[in-house]
């Protein structure tokens, strides 16, 4: 892991919001060119990386898909120097005040440098009666960047978009900390699985996907499965680990390995193989019951097209959504090499093998 | 050559923004001072709560004895119960407003261990609960499993590191570290006809408790607290006039008036605003109203010591980060010590009316 560490940081360190995936898929895209022979990106920005298998065409082909793209803020308006902020993907404007953040400012003087600032809250009689003592609508908060109101018009425009700055840190028992760890510790695991793969021969062809436009909607993962088209997929995101807030069925162990949900989103036989296979290595993991929508892009790829058979598998993280998240190492380390062991282990029969209702 | 503020001072700034000071444990930014002004005072000395007392005496007849405080502590939080896996239950310390707690990044103990305060995802919060603030018993400090280092008693402070940008700093404990590194400019670079007593004190974010030993045992002629004040200079939500903005930012050192522990010596605050009017040196009129400063105990000390404040502006006081601007901060030293450059004994047998 201690490889994949300074990569998972850098990532985490670019913005890369919905929609905006660009500066992330770059960093991606330099990590995976040497793990996969073809590499290009889908209509609505996702990464597709190609590494084939051996076994003969046609062959069957797995998509393996962890999300890129993270959530922030976008301006909505300019007061007096003072940004308006709306938010790029579900945030609770109860974690913003005080944050620091990053204004990507594409005023052309300005470049699209970043401008460190902070979410401000304004002081009680500035806000209406019910904020006084109570959350602040997002709407009544701004981004304060310390520059001169006729600088801030010059260099910031309507719809610019502002990230969390808050840098990634290592904490005790191999944790790591910062924001957009969803969905980016998954898109660290899909590349350490990439690397397994590199000393497993696999038959089926691998497409690897960093997808875009999850945290909006699943956009991106929708297209590309349509797009793809693969036999089967295996969707990676992160799930609710333990901790203060989350305690009950739902959430699972911090570092005590990767989760494999079961419900409606995911193909039994499939969800079968990888618990059976999980336990056979002896790779610690949990399950994950998901009665309906998993809340990640299985739930778009599983009905693209005619339908494709899916898996989901998660990361434990705490704090989600806030700019502190926080994934322990071994976590990412072992789905990845789950996913690898798991790809390595599809025989050209496999599909064949899969029964329903016996 | 005027005196100033350059880039040696802002680096300064820097270091005592950085370091961890919360109230009660103020040793980090102790030791900087002490430092520092090392060479640069006739007398100093660690009093029995842990105020450092420096004493410049200047030249000439009659001197002023005059006594200028800037606390040492911030804000923060103290680690009071472990709950193992790295999570720490925890209290603030000092004037916090809990919706600036959830999310933030913390620095936790003298080895300035990472750890962070998180919140329930959202996806598992009702619109209700969304409403209400998240109160401190939900909150916890994680640090990570597995380190043993860390014991309840441990103190912690927002992990945000001093930046500039443009006319502005970002960082957190500007309350009152701006005041820390004027101070100690001042004693390098003193006003020749004052015996400058310079206190930098601690606790006075849990009740100016530093400045009022502080002020007993230096028993000054009068008394001037350097310290921060919240510039509260944003829209109003509804598009009125912002009538209570306390001070503004790029206006100047805010001159205080009369805030919730002191009346100012009004024979002071015109001293200083018209050091300001004679030499052109921007000030503004801190806002009437609440709030305090060391001037608070000091004004109070033995039979009485004329007092005042002079805080350089800043948003988001008691926060993660602050933002100032520079030029306030020059714009205070400024003033102080001009000021005092032309201070004489006679000021406090003038009119106070």
């Amino acid at each position: 892991m201690t490889e994949l560490l300074p990569f998972l940081k850098e990532l985490l360190s670019a913005p890369g919001l919905s929609g905006y995936e660009d500066p992330a898929a770059r960093i991606i895209e330099n990590k995976w060119r040497p793990l996969v022979h073809e590499i290009s990106r889908g209509k609505l920005g996702s990464l597709h990386g190609l590494r084939s298998g051996t076994g003969q065409e046609p062959r069957p082909s797995v998509m393996v898909a962890a999300h890129m793209d993270g959530i922030g803020m976008m301006v909505t308006g300019i007061t007096d120097g003072f940004l308006r902020i709306t938010p790029v993907g579900g945030l609770d404007g109860r974690v913003l005040p005080g944050t620091p953040v990053t204004v990507y400012a594409s005023g052309t003087s300005g470049g699209s440098s970043g401008l460190p600032g902070v979410v401000a809250q304004p002081s009680a009689r500035l806000l209406p009666q019910e904020e006084q003592d109570d959350p602040v609508a997002l709407e009544h908060l701004f981004v304060d960047t310390g520059l001169l109101p006729r600088k801030i018009t010059e260099l910031v425009r309507i719809g610019d978009l502002v990230s969390f700055a808050q840098p990634p840190v290592e904490l005790s028992g191999e944790t790591l900390s910062g924001h957009s760890l969803d969905n980016r510790a998954s898109v660290a695991a899909l590349t350490f699985c990439l690397e397994e793969l590199q000393a497993r021969p696999h038959a089926w062809d691998v497409w690897a996907v960093a997808s875009s436009q999850e945290e909006v909607g699943t956009k991106g993962a929708s297209g590309s499965s349509f797009e793809l088209r693969p036999t089967i997929a295996i969707v990676v995101d992160v799930t609710f680990a333990k901790g203060p807030g989350a305690s009950e069925w739902y959430a699972f162990p911090l570092g005590k390995g990767p989760v494999i949900a079961l419900g409606p989103n995911i193909h039994p036989a499939l969800q079968k193989a990888m618990k059976e296979l999980a336990e056979k290595l002896e790779i610690p993991h949990a399950l994950e019951f998901t009665p309906t929508d998993t809340g990640t892009d299985g739930w778009a790829t599983q009905v693209s097209a005619e339908g494709i058979p899916t898996l989901v598998m998660g990361i434990p993280l705490r704090y989600m959504h806030t700019a502190v998240e926080m994934v322990a190492l071994k976590d990412i380390q072992r789905a990845g090499r789950l996913m690898a062991e798991f790809i390595a282990s599809l025989g050209l029969d496999f599909m064949e093998k899969i029964v329903w209702d016996k | 050559m005027m005196p100033t503020i350059g880039n040696a001072q802002i680096k300064l700034l820097e270091k005592l923004c950085n370091a961890s000071a919360v109230s009660g444990d103020e040793g980090e930014v102790r030791s900087l001072v002490v430092e520092q002004i090392k060479g640069h005072v006739d007398e100093v000395k660690v009093d029995a709560l842990g105020n450092v007392l420096a004493t410049r005496k200047g030249t000439g007849e009659k001197r002023l004895r005059v006594m200028l405080s800037a606390h040492m502590d911030e804000v923060g939080f103290m680690l009071v119960a472990d709950e193992g896996e790295g999570l720490f239950r925890f209290e603030t310390i000092g004037g916090m407003d809990l919706r600036q707690l959830p999310g933030k990044a913390v620095l936790v103990g003298r080895e300035h261990l990472p750890g962070v305060i998180g919140a329930r995802p959202i996806h598992l919060t009702t619109r209700e609960e969304r409403r209400q603030k998240i109160p401190l018993e939900a909150l916890r400090i994680d640090i990570g499993p597995g380190n043993d280092k860390i014991k309840p008693g441990a103190r912690a402070v927002f992990a945000t590191r001093f930046q500039r940008s443009g006319p502005a700093i970002l960082s957190k404990a500007l309350d009152d570290r701006l005041g820390v590194a004027t101070l100690v400019e001042l004693l390098k670079q003193p006003p020749a006809g004052i015996d400058l007593l310079a206190a930098f004190t601690v606790q006075e974010e849990i009740g100016l408790r530093g400045a009022q030993v502080a002020a007993y045992a230096f028993n000054p002629d009068l008394g001037i607290a350097v310290d921060a004040t919240p510039a509260l200079d944003l829209p109003d939500w509804d598009g009125e006039e912002n009538v209570s903005y306390n001070t503004r930012l790029g206006a100047g050192p805010a001159i205080y008036i009369a805030d919730g522990a002191t009346y100012s010596d009004p024979r002071l605050v015109r001293w200083l605003a018209g050091t300001g009017d004679a030499l052109k040196i921007p000030y503004q009129f801190r806002q009437p109203g609440g709030g305090g400063t060391d001037a608070g105990a000091i004004h109070k000390a033995r039979a009485g010591v004329p007092s005042i404040s002079v805080s350089t502006p800043h948003r988001y006081s008691h926060t993660a980060i602050s933002v100032a601007r520079l030029e306030d901060w020059k714009n205070t030293f400024a003033l102080l010590h001009a000021a005092l450059a032309r201070l004489t004994p006679e000021i406090l047998a003038g009119e106070r009316a």
